[in-house]
């Protein structure tokens, strides 16, 4: 434990984003306590109002206290974005390993598959498929049309590594001593790789977050869910900037940054574990 | 070998292009809508009319319309239209068609992703390298960590601070559209000002945030550069510092950040699309948004499609020119 936390102590990167979002949670939590959720929707509180004490965020122009709407918006955000972090990963890693393992034809057409779709633009292919789709998404809809597209990058980058791991030693002697492909993979490819899969996933997350923001802006995103991406795009809807209602767009671009650097941090101090050369000598 | 690789790179452009026209013809019909029964029930609740002779009317327009047939024609007479270049009328401006408001907004796009990309990806390599470097001024150790925290966040977001303090606090520079409103349209210096000024805080706003990452991959490709047998050679030899950094360390650290370059385009284009909205500013993205505001749905896949061939061609001539950059690589590995 002393270990751990001394290491934590080094591994700044990994300390400051785990503070960003420790930070997050600690809003969202006590705030659920304290702040009706209910307020979140629209036309339950005047409208427009600046911060005041009895609205500490202000109220929007359709009357949301905007207190509320960050409480209840900032776990529904996160939750799209993990969500399609854990399938796009999960999908990612089936198939990195199959193709990295098996080579031959199969690692043929999954690279290709990755590699095409990778030069697509994310965001537009995901419009086509909220449009076909329209009639309006819950969060947990646009969660999985999000990861429609969120294992492509895993993909490619899991099965790089698996590459470099499977040409070691340890992996040939495995195979020598009888080992099936399956058993190889779970029992000495996974745990070693097991750092580099955490921050794959973070970073799969921080995408999927920033792709259903993304789609919300635009207005494809649950209509009637406060998100932080429908808050901005509320912002925009109502020219909230222009207007001088700073109080409206501040903190959605407050809580959003810090979820960004949160995980890019997280992230950054992953990568660290993962590949000690990128360490500090202490 | 060259053709053979140029051949097959070639194929794959193709490909996308295929799949992009797929998309666009399948997506839509898996959603199980019937477009004419809508459209019509949409009308018959608008004018209160009374049902007779729906089904008539439903059968008359599909069989007008084509949507009769059976899939696998439809698909057809689709791939052939596309491959033509048809994109239909947009439904939400008829009579213009799709291709032309696309032809409208897309110079505007390409003009903004083009600089940006060039400038970003230019600053960013340059700045990477000199980090890796060891005889490079101090003071560059500071510009780092603001900018890699400004990479983590979304263009669009970086662009509402922008606006808000150079367009509504400071009141330097316009907030809004891609040129002020009423200018005359022309190459004119002008309106070609005109556009450079409404165009600073769109392209700052995707600038800021893409150099960060650029400079990022580049010092991690320059400290390994900087290992090698030949760069040490090199300064064994006596040759000026800055020989060295140019034509032996930065000549070769580039190679893959050009290829991450390809990679990354779809995603610049992705984020544009949002600054783009966000500005107002008149390109491929805003006309996006405007279509998503009216379901206009041939627009929609218009643009998508456009946009997918526009890319697949920039992949595929930095491909082909790729080999050129790096002799190392031959045209026979694909």
């Amino acid at each position: 434990m002393r270990g751990l936390i001394s290491y934590v102590g080094r591994n700044r990167s990994l300390l400051v984003g785990t503070l960003l979002l420790l930070a997050l949670a600690l809003f969202v939590g006590i705030g659920s306590i304290f702040v009706d959720t209910e307020d979140a929707r629209a036309l339950s509180v005047p409208s427009l109002r600046p911060p005041s004490w009895e609205y500490p965020f202000g109220t929007d122009r359709q009357g949301r206290d905007l207190l509320a709407v960050m409480i209840a918006g900032t776990p529904l955000t996160l939750r799209i974005g993990f969500i399609a972090g854990f399938l796009g990963v999960g999908i990612g890693a089936v198939l990195a390993f199959t193709a990295a393992f098996y080579r031959g034809m199969t690692d043929t057409v999954i690279r290709s598959i990755a590699d095409i779709g990778l030069t697509v633009p994310g965001l537009l292919v995901l419009i086509v498929i909220a449009v076909s789709i329209k009639s309006s998404l819950t969060v947990n809809e646009m969660a999985i049309i999000v990861a429609s597209l969120a294992w492509l990058n895993p993909t490619r980058t899991i099965r790089a590594q698996v590459l470099t791991l499977r040409e070691r030693g340890y992996v040939e002697l495995a195979a020598m001593s009888g080992m099936g492909g399956p058993e190889i993979i779970f029992r000495e490819l996974m745990p070693n790789l097991l750092p580099y899969l955490a921050a794959t996933l973070v970073s799969a997350v921080s995408a999927a977050i920033l792709a259903s923001i993304g789609l919300e802006v635009l207005g494809l995103g649950p209509m009637d869910s406060p998100t932080l991406g429908m808050t901005l795009y509320w912002v925009n809807f109502n020219a909230a900037m222009i207007n001088g209602w700073w109080w409206w767009w501040v903190p959605p671009i407050v809580i959003i940054v810090m979820v960004f650097l949160g995980l890019f941090f997280v992230t950054v101090g992953l990568d660290e574990i993962a590949n000690p050369r990128l360490r500090k000598s202490a | 070998m060259q053709a053979v690789y140029i051949a097959k790179r070639f194929g794959v452009f193709l490909l996308i292009i295929w799949l992009a026209a797929t998309l666009n013809f399948f997506l839509p019909k898996l959603s199980g809508q019937d477009p004419v029964r809508t459209k019509l029930l949409q009308q018959a609740a608008l004018g209160g009319n009374v049902q007779a002779g729906m089904e008539e009317m439903v059968k008359e327009y599909n069989a007008r319309f084509g949507l009769d047939r059976p899939l696998l024609t439809q698909y057809g007479s689709y791939l052939y239209d596309v491959g033509h270049l048809d994109l239909n009328y947009s439904i939400a401006n008829y009579p213009r068609t799709v291709k032309e408001l696309i032809a409208e907004a897309l110079p505007w796009t390409v003009g903004l992703l083009a600089t940006t990309t060039l400038l970003s990806f230019g600053i960013g390599t340059l700045l990477g390298a000199l980090l890796a470097w060891p005889r490079a001024p101090f003071w560059l150790r500071y510009m780092m960590p603001p900018l890699w925290a400004l990479h983590a966040i979304p263009f669009f977001l970086l662009g509402l601070i922008l606006i808000y303090i150079f367009a509504f606090q400071v009141q330097l520079l316009p907030m809004f559209g891609g040129y002020s409103p009423g200018a005359v349209q022309g190459f004119t210096w002008a309106f070609v000002g005109d556009v450079a000024v409404h165009s600073i805080l769109p392209a700052l706003s995707i600038i800021l945030v893409s150099i960060g990452g650029w400079a990022l991959t580049m010092r991690g490709m320059m400290v390994t550069t900087m290992g090698e047998d030949y760069v040490v050679f090199a300064e064994a030899k006596g040759l000026r510092a800055s020989t060295v950094f140019l034509r032996y360390c930065v000549r070769n650290a580039i190679l893959p950040q050009t290829t991450a370059l390809a990679l990354a385009l779809g995603q610049i284009l992705s984020g544009a699309v949002l600054v783009e909205v966000i500005f107002g500013f008149p390109g491929i993205g805003a006309l996006l948004f405007q279509a998503i505001q009216e379901n206009d749905q041939f627009l929609i896949q218009g643009i998508v499609f456009t946009v997918i061939v526009a890319l697949g061609l920039a992949t595929l001539v930095l491909d082909i020119v790729y080999p050129l950059l790096d002799p190392r690589i031959s045209y026979r590995r694909t």
